[in-house]
């Protein structure tokens, strides 16, 4: 698999606070990547370095490299606002955009930044994007209602949605079912192997057992540090760092 | 103990009572079409209406929204947007001083600043002076209820890689759109009925006029110039007055406090 994102020496601070510690890491094309850690470890810090979010919070810096398809996002003079088209998030929390409609919620990331869209082909983006969250069949009635009206699921599956309308090529999800009821994390679950044929993922997980159940591959972190990366498979079975282990088997975290 | 404090609460709503039950007793009467459609007699003869003074508060009050909400707007935006800066602490200072001068300091100022250089008295300063006493009070509201919007919007709204003065208008301000609408509202209901800036700065005017640049009449000013006169027929006009005005303003106050019930509301 080529590789799609690679973080080379990558530190992130909070102030004084260096909360991710000289990261080498390699996110694979296609596939999904998981992140786990106790909490305080640094994995959504880390993965908000992924799309530059991370610098939006006031005092917050970031060091090293991060290569998509080879060129380095963080590189003078490369608009952050264009990293994050290209790589999308879904957050912990729904955060369906209140004053708007399922349907516009869907066309937002494209509407807001001043693409013109026909009728016709609103429609059209907002149902492939429904349809790719699976979330079409229960909201094509609905597409005019208020987005806060969805469940807690559907309005993840909404921001997923969102996300995926402007095209992006990766998606970072921070921690997207921490918010939800099993049913709901089994869908969003369900959506992470369909999505994978067309996008990376990249998802912050503190269940292990998710982190095991979907992704290709697992890294784990610890207070800042990568502790361990490669195949789920490999570390859930045979962990090569003690750490790796205890925090599998339940001994901290 | 308990006692007490019922009788505190009792005590405080009297006034109110009192207030509402003499202007309804006095006033009722003369509140008929004539006075909303007619203007003010000559002196001593009976009959005539306040309509100049009534459409003269609803010029006043729009004009100085016009003048006012914009700006406060605009600030409520740059103070939630940066907080910590010393521009903005400044101006929170300022504005939060401003909602306390007195407003016949807010007319004077006015007179001195508009009227005198102008050679008189004009719709415009009057509405000036009104927009004066909006701005804090809109600024102030504006900026709690941005701040009231969940940081997650924002950043959704980033992440979707919407730059962020996009970010700031479109969702956040969207957002927050209906606590500002209140906060505009509120604003209206209080300079609705003042009265000291407008006396020397839109004067009154006993005839019809809504040019911005002559004097004009307004409900507060009519009535204080009714109520201290000798005569008995302006008297009786003036309690109408006094009722109508009120009305106007408890049913802003009022209207705004059921709509928005049940939502978050901002600190007053």
């Amino acid at each position: 698999m080529p590789d799609k994102l690679v973080a080379r020496r990558l530190n992130a601070y909070f102030g004084s606070n260096h909360a991710v510690c000289d990261i080498d890491v390699t996110i694979s094309a296609n596939q999904v990547t998981a992140v786990i850690g106790p909490s305080g470890c640094g994995k959504s810090t880390l993965v908000r370095c992924f799309n530059r979010m991370h610098e939006v919070v006031p005092g917050a810096r970031t060091g090293g490299e991060v290569l998509l398809d080879g060129d380095d996002i963080y590189a003078p003079g490369v608009d952050p606002v264009d990293v994050r088209r290209r790589i999308g998030m879904v957050f912990q929390r729904p955060t369906p955009f209140p004053t708007m409609s399922v349907a516009n919620n869907v066309a937002a990331g494209l509407r807001l930044n001043g693409v013109a869209l026909t009728r016709a082909e609103r429609n059209r983006i907002v149902e492939q994007s429904l349809r790719q969250a699976a979330l079409w069949d229960e909201v094509k009635d609905r597409l005019n209602r208020p987005g806060t009206s969805l469940s807690g699921g559907q309005q993840q599956r909404l921001c997923v949605a969102r996300a995926l309308a402007v095209k992006p090529e990766v998606l970072l999800m921070d921690e997207p079912c921490s918010a939800l009821d099993p049913i709901s994390t089994a869908r969003i679950e369900e959506l992470l192997l369909e999505l994978k044929e067309n996008y990376t993922i990249v998802i912050v997980t503190h269940n292990m057992q998710q982190a095991a159940r979907c992704s290709d591959f697992t890294a784990f972190m610890y207070t800042g540090n990568l502790i361990e990366f490669g195949e789920t498979k490999q570390i859930f079975t045979n962990p090569a760092r003690r750490e790796t282990e205890d925090y599998i088997t339940g001994r901290f975290g | 103990m308990v006692g007490l404090t019922v009788l505190a609460t009792v005590l405080a709503l009297v006034p109110l009572f009192l207030v509402l039950g003499y202007l309804l007793s006095k006033g009722a009467s003369s509140v008929n079409w004539n006075f909303f459609t007619k203007m003010p007699t000559p002196v001593g003869q009976s009959g005539g209406g306040m309509a100049n003074a009534i459409v003269g508060t609803f010029e006043l009050v729009a004009v100085a929204i016009v003048m006012g909400v914009p700006v406060g707007i605009g600030a409520g935006i740059y103070l939630a947007e940066n907080p910590a800066r010393w521009l903005a602490r400044a101006v929170r200072f300022a504005a939060d001083i401003m909602m306390g001068i007195p407003s016949i300091v807010i007319g004077i100022f006015v007179y001195a600043v508009v009227v005198q250089p102008a050679g008189g008295f004009s719709t415009f300063a009057g509405a000036a002076a009104l927009a004066i006493i909006m701005v804090p009070l809109v600024t102030r509201t504006t900026e709690e209820m941005i701040l009231l919007v969940p940081a997650e919007l924002r950043e959704a709204a980033l992440a979707l890689g919407v730059p962020r003065w996009r970010t700031t208008l479109s969702v956040v301000v969207r957002a927050a759109g209906s606590g500002i609408a209140t906060g505009i509202i509120l604003a209206v209901a209080r300079v609705a009925g003042e009265t000291a800036p407008l006396l020397f700065t839109a004067f009154g005017n006993r005839f019809w006029s809504t040019a911005l640049t002559q004097p004009i009449a307004s409900l507060t000013v009519q009535v204080y110039t009714y109520a201290i006169s000798p005569f008995a027929d302006w008297q009786r006009q003036a309690w109408a007055g006094a009722l109508v005005l009120t009305a106007i303003v408890l049913a802003l106050e009022v209207g705004v406090r059921w709509i928005t019930r049940g939502t978050a509301r901002v600190a007053r």
